[in-house]
């Protein structure tokens, strides 16, 4: 109980510190600790496995994805007041309505009727307990195969967009190369007739 | 079960609710994205918690399948925000006025 506390504070603090931070890589950093407080919540909710995985795609993959793109970019150079990360502009009616979504969420909460929780057969960390690799990993591949299979095609056609984006940019800079090159020849060309 | 379920879903949907702010309020794509992360970890946070408290390990499988979802999307997504903001100075969706005829 004492850890879901200090988990949930952790985790609603860093989940601020992303949303209100003045640099994207500031946002970055929170959501690291965001991820990594997440990663300890889904252990003490015995899900060992998904823990890892959350360390590892998460933290690991797609937040260096994040750092890569603001390298790449360089953003965040303008004030905060005014640049891409200005905040107050639409403060108000943004307030007011995730106040009311959230409001009627917690009228919903309080409507619902809920199960005492059942105690799983060992704790965590044990060998196929509840959440390990051995128990996750047998219903991916038995009860779930649809699933899986599904996830395997997610992310394949995330790999040929990506591949699409990327290459439709490379074209794009070649075209650009070459549009360079024909205006500058064009502009010699009225130099030269201008000299003569 | 270390906490009631009550609270992780009130802890989701306060972390759910702070990445709609985020994506409500900001208009740098990147933080935007970011948010939707929060997003998709508030609901991951709920699979798991349901999936503890009735021993289910179905709700496991999905959360797995919504990390697999995010990692897509923050692919697909940092990639459009590349191609997109390239030649730009400033990261700024409001300035991406392309598609407004």
């Amino acid at each position: 109980m004492i850890a879901f506390w200090v988990l949930a504070v952790i985790l609603i603090v860093s989940a601020v510190w992303t949303i209100s931070a003045s640099k994207p890589v500031y946002s970055v950093v929170a959501l690291l600790l965001n991820f990594a407080a997440l990663a300890v919540t889904y252990v003490t909710l015995s899900a060992e496995f998904l823990a890892v995985i959350q360390i590892i795609v998460y933290s690991g993959a797609i937040l260096i994805l994040f750092v890569f793109v603001i390298a790449l970019l360089g953003s965040g150079v303008a004030p905060f007041a005014m640049g891409p990360n200005r905040l107050p502009k639409i403060w108000a009616p943004a307030a007011i309505v995730i106040v009311a979504a959230f409001a009627f969420f917690v009228y919903a909460i309080s409507q619902a009727a809920f199960f005492a929780p059942r105690v799983p057969k060992g704790p965590v960390g044990t060998a196929n307990a509840f959440g390990s690799v051995a128990d996750f990993g047998t219903s991916l591949f038995t009860v779930q195969l649809l699933p899986f299979e599904v996830t395997a095609l997610i992310l394949m056609v995330a790999v040929i967009g990506v591949i699409t984006l990327g290459g439709e940019q490379m074209s794009d800079a070649d075209a650009r190369r070459n549009e360079a090159k024909v205006e500058r020849s064009m502009r010699e060309a009225i130099l030269r007739e201008g000299g003569d | 079960m270390p906490a009631p379920l009550v609270n992780y879903i009130a802890l989701a949907a306060v972390m759910f609710f702070i990445g709609v702010a985020g994506v409500i309020v900001r208009r740098n794509p990147l933080v935007m994205l970011m948010s939707i992360e929060l997003m998709f970890n508030a609901a991951n946070l709920l699979f798991i918690a349901f999936a503890r408290v009735w021993l289910q390990n179905a709700g496991q499988v999905f959360a797995f399948l919504v990390i697999t979802v995010a990692a897509a999307e923050a692919a697909i997504g940092l990639a459009i925000i590349v191609t997109t903001f390239r030649p730009e100075k400033y990261v700024d969706v409001d300035d991406v006025r392309t598609l407004k005829g």
